[in-house]
């Protein structure tokens, strides 16, 4: 089961993503993003420290956004991520494609860069 | 050792999958990481099959054997009667293709691949086989 939440801070998105996001719940995570980046948000935190699993399902959701990030001048980082989770991401090596952060401080640091 | 699980296909399903190949795999010496992943690749599997293969019918069912085989690896059959899919046949796209075409499915099989040491596809009469394969010192 996946637990997702947003919240908007200071002209800062998060997006808090828990529990597990696989076929059956990776359209939920779809959706938070999609309104974050259509409802015109720059920086977008996602806070996943309460992820336990992600699958492909999951990994296709933030590759699908790669190019809309890039081309509206989105600034969306991924922290939180456990030993496991990261993993994942690093099979494909999307941990090169995606700005990835170890904790929440260096994600909100990379927000502010000009 | 063996260990033998049936699930609907349901995507639902997919997290008791999960529990039981991590449960199964628990106790043979293997690092959470490389549990991990095989979880991840059985994941695939049968998501795969579940979606493209019974379009998710709850009355539709398959079966997973684990075949633990001490010093030499871990092998995995996923039993169906849907329609036939042979992975290896599966020409997958680039992760640079998905991206430029901003396709959210499309990877499971290439982590698959990726994971996996062996794959073979097997079908005799209405029963397929997807036969997984993962070198691995197991206990």
């Amino acid at each position: 089961m996946i637990h997702i939440e947003s919240i908007l801070n200071d002209g800062v998105k998060t997006i808090r993503v828990g529990g597990d996001v696989d076929a059956s719940s990776s359209i939920q995570l779809d959706t938070e993003i999609k309104s974050a980046i259509e409802g015109g948000d720059k920086k977008i935190l996602v806070d996943c420290s309460k992820l336990n699993y992600i699958s492909s399902a999951g990994l296709g959701v933030f590759m699908s956004y790669i190019q809309d990030i890039e081309a509206n001048n989105v600034k969306l980082v991924i922290f939180g991520l456990n030993e496991k989770v990261l993993n994942v991401f690093e099979i494909l090596g999307l941990n090169q494609l995606l700005k990835i952060e170890n904790s929440t401080e260096a994600a909100k640091a990379y927000l502010n860069e000009i | 050792m063996k260990y033998k699980y049936t699930a609907s296909c349901s995507k639902d399903q997919l997290k008791g999958i999960r529990s039981f190949v991590n449960e199964s795999l628990n106790n043979h010496g293997l690092s959470d990481i490389d549990i991990s992943t095989l979880v991840l690749a059985i994941d695939e599997v049968c998501a795969n099959l579940m979606i493209h293969s019974h379009h998710c019918n709850p009355s539709h069912h398959l079966d997973l054997i684990i075949n633990v085989q001490t010093n030499k690896g871990i092998g995995f059959d996923i039993i169906d009667q849907g329609i036939g899919f042979d992975i290896n046949s599966y020409s997958e796209p680039s992760v640079n293709d998905l991206i430029e075409r901003k396709r959210k499915g499309g990877i499971g099989l290439i982590l698959v691949k990726k994971i996996m040491d062996d794959i073979q596809f097997v079908k005799i009469n209405n029963k397929n086989t997807c036969k997984l394969f993962k070198k691995l010192c197991v206990k």
